[in-house]
């Protein structure tokens, strides 16, 4: 029997299932192998789960809608290797619900720019990026220097990450408050705090109530940081 | 093609007032979203204008442009265009009654509102093109559902024997966007209290579905739904045949199939696999077929009435977007190659992309469609101005040309100093040079704005008048008489 495309014509439920069937090819092909294949996320040492005070920085990070501007996403090109640092790796970002890969870089590329500057730096930064970088056209975001973190929902947060695949333990979550006012304090005990979460950066509130930019600056302090690269072979990134 | 074209023999009374509000809709919106994006492009220009942080930063504002773009003035002329389309080329009256449309049309309203609302509140998922919370997308999807089974309903009872080619089109756009849509959102919500989720998915597994999903909200939505206004507003102006119906089917066919593998051109030289990348660069290259194959079966339509295109302005629009349509998907698959795509993401020429494609193809093949919606559906008995269409065609061209050649320039500019060594083997400039180097371009971007902005005001005030004007009163059938009788006459 031929086919005849005038029988598609004809019945609006078969085109209908027959366009349907069509795009969901390219998608199935390319989309699902990616949670199957195991050399999609390298495997290398040292990526952890967000504190819980960088969590709600790059929650503050994503509703301001920062990726619009700033890509976190190091391409394998040797220009981009010498000025941001080494390239990003997908094991980077295997615990970042959403991803904050980014598609342009009205500023420059921050997938590595935690510990480049210092706290104060990104302080004095974000309340008035043209006293630091005269020509720069970012937004100030002082308002987050005065805006009090908002932090009694973080443990259902941590929670709702668990859910989709983040490993913090049931000992992170009942200790997510804890956490983020030992993060932000020079003077508490960090021994609990880094033992959970090597790296993580104090980000000193002196006395203040904790705000957004503290955990924004945490966030920020935090990025490319958690791979050592010095002890990471050639082997373990090869795809 | 002759069903399209010939008076309805029975008397059908179609459902025009759903058409009407979603065209008045697609128009206010058109104005919001090129203002918004004409104060965003000056934010970027002159950065004390974001002057009411957090409302008016530049971050929480990008998403209203886009959306309002896309989602609200595109959307709206999608939805209002096919209704038209598919009641007359079925020859029956919308399914689901009165009821369902303004359903349809106020939840889809309502859903833009929220989701504009939300983000200048400080409430977004991050994924382009796909911002809002997870209350404002399920809300979305029952509406979809609903124009789903609105369009689905007048084809089943439709009283031609086919469905018209324009409608594969509507129908793949609306199914498609249903599938992206649902997959991009899988989230777990804080709380049902809570207007935050985390995405189902992660790192680079979470890019490749957001980019499924952000290409395909472009090839699907300001693609496919926009040739279905092709198919069937240029036959319609021209009064002429689609040039090949045998293209249509290729050209159907073999666009959706292959769009929707093109989205990892967006991730090239990252962390997602290399083989994934290097499928995407193969179907995107193969996509330049298909979408010159709709641009020669639109363009030849107009063999032997291309006279029209001094005599019709609306005819004008649409025949240009598909000039703009055939340059910037000639553009695409050159910029999904990898080694142009070293240089050219991250930059101003995608930018520069993604407008000539907007601004060139989706906003002017929408005003070439309500150009000709409006006197039909008011029956008036012609545009008020021709002279005033004209001036909109010229001035709109004109910034479309600034903005496109600006981020051109832009664009590649910054890709090259990025790049650049000096003699010495060091980089030769640091990130804020290129930022400095660009402004002067940023400024032609914003005029290039300015200058699209002024068009669609003055078609608005046009429209207006149409509608309003004594000049353009029909008094007497003659105008409705006349193709009567010329398709009487063939």
């Amino acid at each position: 029997m031929q086919f005849r495309h005038e029988f598609l014509e004809k019945n609006a439920i078969l085109l209908l299932v027959a366009s349907l069937l069509t795009v969901a090819v390219g998608g199935l092909v390319e989309i699902v192998p990616q949670f199957f294949i195991e050399n999609t996320i390298e495997p290398v040492k040292g990526v952890r789960p967000y504190t819980p005070l960088e969590l709600a920085g790059r929650n503050i990070y994503i509703r301001e809608g920062c990726y619009l501007c700033h890509s976190q996403q190091i391409r394998a090109l040797r220009d981009e290797v010498e000025r941001y640092g080494h390239y990003s790796l997908a094991a980077e970002s295997m615990y970042d619900h959403p991803f904050q890969w980014g598609s342009k870089r009205i500023g420059p590329d921050l997938a590595r720019v935690g510990g480049k500057y210092s706290n104060d730096w990104h302080f004095a930064h974000l309340r008035h990026p043209q006293a630091v970088v005269p020509e720069s056209i970012m937004p100030r975001y002082a308002f987050l220097e005065e805006t009090p973190l908002d932090y009694a929902r973080i443990a259902a947060d941590l929670r709702t990450d668990r859910a989709v695949g983040v490993p913090y333990t049931k000992e992170d979550i009942a200790n997510a408050t804890a956490d983020i006012e030992a993060q932000t304090n020079a003077d508490a005990n960090h021994d609990a705090l880094l033992k959970r979460y090597p790296k993580a950066v104090i980000v000193p509130s002196n006395g203040r109530t904790i705000s957004e930019m503290d955990a924004l600056v945490a966030y920020l302090q935090v990025l490319g940081t958690m791979v050592n690269f010095a002890d990471t072979s050639e082997e373990q990134l090869r795809r | 093609m002759s069903e399209a074209l010939a008076a309805p023999r029975a008397a059908v009374v179609y459902n025009d007032d759903v058409v009407k509000k979603f065209i008045i809709a697609s128009m206010f919106w058109a104005v919001v979203a090129f203002l918004v994006g004409v104060f965003i492009a000056a934010e970027l220009s002159w950065p004390a204008l974001n002057f009411w942080p957090p409302y008016l930063n530049f971050g929480r504002i990008r998403p209203v442009h886009t959306s309002a773009a896309i989602f609200a003035f595109g959307g709206s002329a999608l939805l209002g265009t096919s209704f038209h389309v598919v009641q007359r080329t079925c020859r029956a009256r919308l399914f689901g009654g009165e009821a369902l449309a303004n359903f349809i049309f106020w939840g889809y309203q309502f859903f833009i509102v929220m989701a504009a609302l939300s983000y200048v509140l400080g409430f977004s998922k991050s994924r382009e093109y796909s911002e809002p919370e997870w209350h404002i997308i399920i809300w979305l999807v029952i509406v979809w559902v609903a124009y789903l089974v609105a369009f689905t309903g007048t084809l089943i009872k439709r009283e031609e024997p086919h469905i018209y080619v324009a409608n594969w089109f509507y129908l793949s756009f609306i199914i498609t966007v249903a599938m992206l849509v649902i997959v991009n959102n899988l989230a777990i919500p804080v709380s049902v209290f809570a207007a935050k989720s985390y995405s189902a998915f992660s790192g680079a597994q979470d890019a490749l579905v957001q980019w499924w999903y952000g290409h395909n909200a472009v090839g699907f939505f300001l693609t496919a739904g926009f040739l279905g206004m092709m198919y069937y507003f240029i036959p319609k102006a021209a009064n002429r045949p689609i040039y090949s119906y045998r293209l249509s089917i290729v050209h159907f066919w073999s666009l959706i199939f292959i769009y929707i593998w093109a989205g990892p051109h967006h991730l090239h030289w990252t962390s997602l696999p290399d083989w994934t990348q290097t499928v995407g660069m193969a179907f995107s290259i193969m996509l330049w077929m298909p979408s010159w194959g709709g641009m020669i079966n639109g363009l030849m339509t107009l063999s032997g009435a291309w006279d029209k295109l001094r005599t019709d302005p609306g005819l004008r629009f649409s025949v240009t977007a598909v000039g703009f349509y055939g340059m910037s998907t000639f553009e695409g698959p050159v910029m999904s190659v990898r080694t142009v795509n070293a240089l050219s993401h991250y930059t101003d020429w995608g930018i520069g992309h993604v407008h000539s494609g907007s601004l060139g193809w989706v906003a002017f093949v929408t005003f070439g469609a309500i150009y000709y919606l409006v006197p039909n559906l008011w029956q008036r008995n012609g545009l008020y101005s021709n002279r005033l269409a004209a001036w909109h065609f010229w001035i709109a061209t004109l910034g479309i040309v600034l903005y496109i050649t600006a981020m051109w320039v832009a664009g590649i500019m910054e890709g090259l100093m990025w790049r650049a060594y000096d003699a010495q083997g060091f980089l030769q400039y640091s990130f804020i040079d290129s930022i400095n180097a660009v402004h002067p371009l940023f400024i032609v971007r914003w005029l290039g704005g300015v200058f699209f902005l002024l068009g669609a005001l003055i078609m608005v005030y046009n429209l207006v008048m149409t509608v309003r004007s004594p000049r353009t009163a029909p008094g007497r059938a003659e105008r409705f008489a006349a193709p009567l009788a010329a398709a009487a006459g063939e």
